[in-house]
């Protein structure tokens, strides 16, 4: 027999266990899809973790590696279809509105209005953040898409210079031939393509030509003369790459750059992570400087995270604390030191960020003002998947095949644009 | 005791067999119908249920892609299967010839099916890439006119894709129709021996008629590995040079998983099904007519 106080003693701690784990439940949990698993964007990611356990939440990560993102959204696709949205996942651009279209994504403007995010995030970018005029996802970082990476070395013993338009770029690319270098390293994928043309599209029309032809899919642009100036401007291009260049990786091209078998690339600047890697310093052992004839323009590639409807209300508080520490300043400039891209609010004290960042943190804030400020087709930013993809396969088909006429690629590439 | 087990004859296999039965009918068929009743939807990056009729065939028989995916696959079909049971048979007939060391021969004719394609493909990848591979070697040892530039040429890169295929599947061929060669009657051949037929003659008009069974029976493991090749393409040239080596595979899980078109990529998983059922229904149906 258990004496009599014995037992109101277990009642009492059960009561207590009960009401701790009251508190407990009080304070949420995040579970946050995303595929930055290596190096430092798992850095990045950590310190979005760190900091809302400060708050007490609780973090539960789904990473899903791999495929750049295509394996994670097979995941959340399923998780979703079963009613077990996680509370954020890494979804960008376009496929925002399409997620939102489903009906399964929370609105969050009580957040996005008491952090003022509509005065924080340029209107082209906070556009893409809503959907019906609510804010459903939070932007995390922004890529500048139309980089030109060079080894300055390789460029001084072929006496080149860094070109600032296309003539100079070609004129440049002759001497590293000469000198016995690649010219332009390139990766033969798709999205790598697609990523040369369209800074090819914005060197040479600017970025009301880009936005015509390539964001609003203008008929008449992507007939007119100017696509088929940049059309064979892109395929000139191709002459200077090596005849490997098919399938490989874009690192593996960035790569060619570090070690002086190349000159150049065009490239997002994630590749300044790899210069960075190698033991390379900004603006000495490499130059960024913006893409043949797109010094006044910006192709931004913005990471953000789509937020799920959730049942559970600590839950949603929790995914509220989520949004705001997102786009938090300390957050801001630990997560895109660490990625290698610049914070996505605007007016930030930028002093711990290299040469390269700053340069691009000042682009982006001046072409916000000019509306030179593009969103870039090849990262998903500015048509629908179902477009972009078709848009990527004429491109690249026009890369590969050297018999192909400019006037099928146009016709192609414009047949493209319709794709619904 | 003996009254039990007969009693119990009737019901008790159905019972034991009924739990898979009913687990390949719902994921297997019902996927099946599933993915049929999506390719007339309007189905984007989630499954719906909006009724749009023929729209995604018109719009797949439309797109060039899904063309080039159905060439490629009659042209790697055709080359692949060939290929693969012309160099499984010839290996075969060549080690049925009670050569020394035919146990260790047999396991290196083997062996590549024993690693994945996706092993393969990277493997084939480096060999046939100009820069780094057999192109290298050769301008290495001083044949600088060699050229086999097949894998970055978007005409050839899909015979790249062959060699691997054959490559990996002839030795798993080869097995099986060494096991048939085998169990072929010695006195049959003794006899035509006797008779006087040369050795070729025998093979050609006695064994491999004899190995019909075999030889269907191979015919479709093989066809079938060559209409849902998927993993060798994308280890290999990850449907590149730009779409060139595109399979209804690869094509399907491009447009359902990665560009939110799950309406498109299950018209083109339908016209797969379609196809293997092309093959497979005939070859039934007349192995049951058969048998009955």
């Amino acid at each position: 027999m258990k004496p009599a106080f014995l037992t109101s003693l277990t009642r009492t701690a059960v009561a207590a266990i009960a009401v701790c784990s009251c508190a407990a439940s009080f304070a949420g949990e995040v579970e946050v899809l995303h595929w930055w698993t290596a190096g430092g964007e798992a850095k990045a990611a950590s310190a979005l973790k760190d900091q809302l356990q400060a708050k007490g939440h609780s973090w539960k990560d789904f990473a899903v590696a791999g495929g750049g993102g295509d394996n994670a959204m097979t995941v959340l696709k399923s998780r979703v279809v079963s009613g077990n949205a996680p509370a954020a996942a890494q979804i960008k651009g376009p496929s925002l509105q399409e997620w939102a279209a489903e009906g399964v994504l929370a609105n969050i403007d009580d957040v996005a209005k008491a952090e003022n995010w509509d005065k924080l995030l340029p209107k082209v970018v906070s556009d893409v953040m809503k959907y019906k005029g609510s804010y459903i996802a939070v932007p995390v970082n922004v890529h500048r898409v139309n980089w030109l990476w060079a080894n300055p070395e390789v460029f001084k013993k072929a006496g080149a210079k860094l070109p600032t338009n296309w003539d100079e770029f070609f004129v440049a690319a002759e001497a590293l031939k000469k000198a016995g270098v690649i010219p332009v390293a390139h990766g033969g994928q798709n999205w790598q393509d697609f990523t040369t043309f369209e800074s090819v599209a914005l060197g040479l029309g600017g970025s009301d030509f880009y936005q015509k032809a390539l964001v609003q899919l203008d008929p008449a642009a992507l007939n007119g003369p100017t696509m088929t100036k940049v059309l064979e401007t892109f395929r000139k291009v191709k002459s200077y790459t090596d005849k490997n260049a098919p399938g490989r990786d874009w690192n593996l091209a960035t790569a060619m750059v570090i070690k002086g078998e190349a000159g150049m690339q065009l490239m997002g600047d994630w590749a300044k992570g790899e210069f960075i890697a190698a033991g390379k310093k900004p603006g000495k052992d490499f130059a960024c400087v913006a893409a043949p004839g797109s010094a006044k323009a910006f192709t931004f590639n913005v990471d953000s995270f789509a937020l799920f409807k959730l049942k559970n209300e600590a839950n949603v508080k929790a995914q509220k604390d989520l949004a705001a520490a997102i786009m938090s300043p300390q957050f801001q400039e630990v997560f895109n030191l660490n990625k290698g891209s610049i914070p996505v609010r605007l007016n930030m004290d930028l002093a711990k960020f290299d040469d390269c960042a700053k340069l691009s943190a000042k682009d982006f804030v001046d072409t916000a003002k000019t509306g030179a400020l593009v969103p870039s087709v090849a990262h998903g930013m500015a048509v629908p998947a179902a477009a972009a993809g078709a848009l990527q396969d004429a491109v690249s088909q026009f890369w590969n095949d050297d018999k192909m006429s400019v006037a099928s690629a146009q016709s192609k590439i414009a047949a493209a644009a319709k794709i619904k | 005791m003996s009254a039990t087990t007969r009693s119990s004859g009737p019901w008790l296999p159905r019972l034991v067999v009924a739990p898979s039965f009913l687990l390949s009918l719902l994921f297997i068929y019902g996927l099946m119908a599933w993915n049929g009743y999506l390719s007339f939807s309007a189905s984007r990056i989630l499954p719906n249920y909006d009724f749009v009729g023929l729209a995604q065939y018109e719009a797949l028989f439309d797109n060039e892609r899904f063309r080039v995916a159905m060439g490629n696959l009659a042209i790697f079909g055709v080359l692949f299967i060939g290929g693969a049971m012309a160099v499984g048979v010839v290996l075969a007939i060549l080690l049925d010839q009670k050569v020394r060391g035919e146990g260790l021969l047999r396991t290196i004719y083997l062996y590549p099916m024993a690693i994945s394609f996706i092993v393969t493909g990277t493997a084939w990848k480096w060999m046939l890439n100009p820069g780094q591979g057999l192109e290298h070697l050769m301008h290495q040892w001083g044949f600088a006119g060699f050229s086999f530039d097949w894998l970055i040429n978007p005409e050839m890169a899909i015979y790249c894709v062959v060699i691997a295929g054959i490559w990996q599947s002839a030795g798993f061929v080869m097995a099986l129709f060494l096991a048939a060669l085998r169990g072929v009657d010695e006195s049959i051949i003794k006899a035509a021996q006797v008779d006087g037929a040369s050795l070729p003659r025998i093979y050609w008009s006695i064994i491999l008629p004899s190995l019909r069974p075999v030889f269907f029976s191979t015919l479709l493991v093989v066809s079938h590995l060559a209409i849902k090749s998927f993993d060798l393409v994308m280890a290999l040239t990850s449907g590149g040079p730009g779409f060139a080596t595109d399979l209804p595979a690869t094509f399907m899980y491009a447009h359902a998983f990665t560009r939110g078109q799950i309406g498109l990529g299950a018209a083109s998983a339908t016209v797969m099904l379609a196809t293997v059922a092309a093959i497979v229904v005939p070859y039934l149906y007349s192995e049951l007519r058969a048998k009955r």
